[in-house]
């Protein structure tokens, strides 16, 4: 090793590229995987998404259509289907602006300012990820459940937030927190402070310089998040089953409403309800891409980066 | 530095106030229901419940299956991560895109989904049913569910260190005389080797709560085919909250720790590349 590197010093550097070059040229297969193995790997990738993602997204169109469209259009209209659609709209739209402004404020606590606990107060945004749906439901029942900590009093009060929208809301709003801050947080570390501090430093106050300087460059950013959050706040399941009560038209969210249906053997509609949970999934996969693409053209830092990426 | 930073920019107080007012109300209040519950049932009540044989069983099924699930993620999640990065095939894009699927779509709706592709009539149930192997209602069923949910964890950790990778490395392996398979297995694999366990973390993680996509494939079959959140929603559907507290409480302590171990991991790589 040692002995290399004192022979080739001398020569310089473009005389060692140069003499490597004509030496040992590289055969192209070298650092490419062999027909063989390449095919081998394309099937066995192929094969997997195919069997379990493929096969899967069109098993649910396939049973939903199963019977004809005629059921298919009367189950997911049925008044029953059309509440459930309402529910999860209503619960999406509370607890997606809340998670958008946690999201804003944490990204803004963690990413402006340099404190004790940073490190912890980062953790502890993952914590949904950690703790399962169902425990997610549950410690909402520990509190506001008839054998509660608040449970008393609230029965006391007339408040009913267990078996109600309420803990329904609650529940969706723990399982999705995390999502638009962990998209913002690594967006606004890139963009750094200078931007804003030029305009605090011409006279701008914080709230003009958080509105015209730092949403307008993590916009996309911003929107990639939502657009995950509502995704897992309509799709939710474990956590709002244990809070909901099932109360047909009522606390049934459409993930609810689909395991209903299937219990009641009714399949065909219960496919055709998931069908529209599917469809909003391709939605947001078709979304986030196209969304994906322009957090990346627009953060500036990372333009020389992707391009270095496309030549490598 | 620090003070100065602090000083010019405004809003901490806000900003930090609200962060930490919103994680305590909406996550640990409602946490701490879990340490104060079992805390108040004595330690041989909780140790009576959560060493009973059904609860075993459950951790047993939980455990093993999630483990089995997020193997079988590494070895196919690197070939389609490797596929995705290295290699020119048609409807790429697409591919790409659906890796997503088992984290956008609805876990009821992939639970009945599976169930129905996997039971004795359906698409792949009956190509199985011949040979003697049953999937939905048993704890294979268990596994296939969670091998899904847990597709997009390895793929996505895996797939930006693998388009990173310098492709020096490889030549300059192959200079040297290695053939390609030694490549392969001594440079390629433990520049990934951090990836791959992370991702397995991850999709361990999410696969032991996992509830939607089990329930319906499992069959849900005390001591045979129930896993530990159905378990709790079990417990709880009895009234019995100290149970399901107890259970969830070592839940927790578990997917805490393999939380922790991946910070740490992380931050062990971070460290030996000089970030």
């Amino acid at each position: 090793m040692a002995s290399d590197e004192a022979e080739y010093s001398p020569l310089g550097l473009a005389g060692v590229t140069a003499k490597n070059a004509v030496e040992v040229s590289v055969p192209p297969r070298a650092t490419s995987d062999p027909p063989w193995a390449r095919t081998i790997i394309l099937a066995v990738a192929l094969g997997f998404m195919g069997l379990f993602v493929v096969l899967p997204l069109t098993a649910v169109f396939v049973e939903a259509l199963r019977e004809g469209v005629r059921v298919y259009l009367a189950a997911i209209t049925d008044p029953e289907a059309r509440s459930a659609i309402r529910l999860t709209l209503l619960v999406a739209s509370i607890a997606v602006p809340l998670n958008v402004i946690f999201g804003l404020a944490a990204a803004w606590t963690l990413t402006r300012f340099n404190f004790r606990g940073r490190s912890l107060l980062n953790t502890l945004i993952d914590l949904p990820f950690a703790v399962s749906p169902v425990i997610a439901g549950m410690i909402f029942v520990l509190l506001f459940g008839a054998q509660g900590w608040f449970g008393e009093w609230l029965s006391d009060h007339h408040i009913k937030i267990i078996f109600a929208t309420p803990g329904i809301v609650l529940a969706t709003t723990f399982v999705t927190f995390p999502f638009v801050a962990r998209e913002l947080i690594p967006l606004m570390e890139a963009a750094g402070t200078e931007e804003e501090l030029a305009a605090l430093t011409l006279g701008a106050n914080g709230w003009q310089t958080f509105l015209r300087i730092t949403l307008p460059n993590v916009k996309w950013g911003l929107l990639y998040g939502i657009v995950i959050c509502n995704a897992r706040a309509m799709g939710d399941f474990g956590a709002v089953s244990v809070v909901s009560g099932h109360i047909r038209g009522l606390t049934d969210t459409m993930p609810l409403y689909v395991e209903i249906l299937y219990n009641d053997y009714s399949f065909a509609a219960s496919f055709a309800v998931a069908s529209l949970l599917t469809l909003l999934a391709l939605a947001t996969l078709v979304a986030k891409r196209i969304i994906g693409g322009r957090v990346e053209a627009s953060s500036m830092p990372h333009e020389n980066e992707s391009v270095e990426r496309k030549a490598a | 530095m620090k003070a100065e930073r602090r000083r010019v920019i405004p809003g901490f107080g806000l900003a930090m106030g609200y962060t930490v007012a919103y994680l305590g109300l909406f996550a640990l209040i409602p946490l701490s229901t879990i340490f104060l519950k079992t805390a108040g049932m004595g330690w041989l009540n909780f140790w009576t419940t959560i060493t009973s044989l059904r609860v075993l069983a459950a951790y047993q099924l939980s455990i093993g299956a999630s483990l089995i699930g997020a193997a079988v993620n590494v070895i196919f999640g690197l070939a389609v991560a490797w596929s995705l990065v290295r290699y020119e095939f048609p409807a790429k894009g697409v591919l790409d895109a659906i890796v997503d699927i088992p984290f956008a779509l609805p876990t009821s709706v992939a639970g009945i989904t599976l169930t129905a592709i996997y039971a004795e009539n359906g698409w792949v149930g009956r190509l199985l049913a011949p040979l003697g192997i049953k999937v939905a209602f048993t704890p294979l069923g268990v596994i296939v569910a969670l091998v899904f949910i847990g597709l997009p964890f390895v793929v996505r950790t895996v797939q930006p260190v693998l388009r990173d990778l310098e492709a020096e490395l490889e030549e300059a392996s192959a200079t040297l005389g290695a053939t390609r398979s030694q490549t392969f297995r001594r440079v390629i694999l433990p520049a990934l080797a951090p990836a791959l366990i992370t991702g397995f973390a991850l999709a361990f993680a999410r696969a032991l709560g996992e509830y939607g996509s089990v329930v319906f494939i499992s069959g849900n079959m005390p001591m045979r085919t129930e896993v530990v959140p159905l378990l709790i929603m079990t417990k709880l559907e009895e009234f019995d909250y100290q149970g399901a507290t107890a259970i969830a409480l070592v839940m927790l302590i578990l997917s805490f720790s393999m939380l922790l171990l991946i910070n740490l991991q992380q931050s062990r790589s971070a460290l030996r590349d000089g970030v």
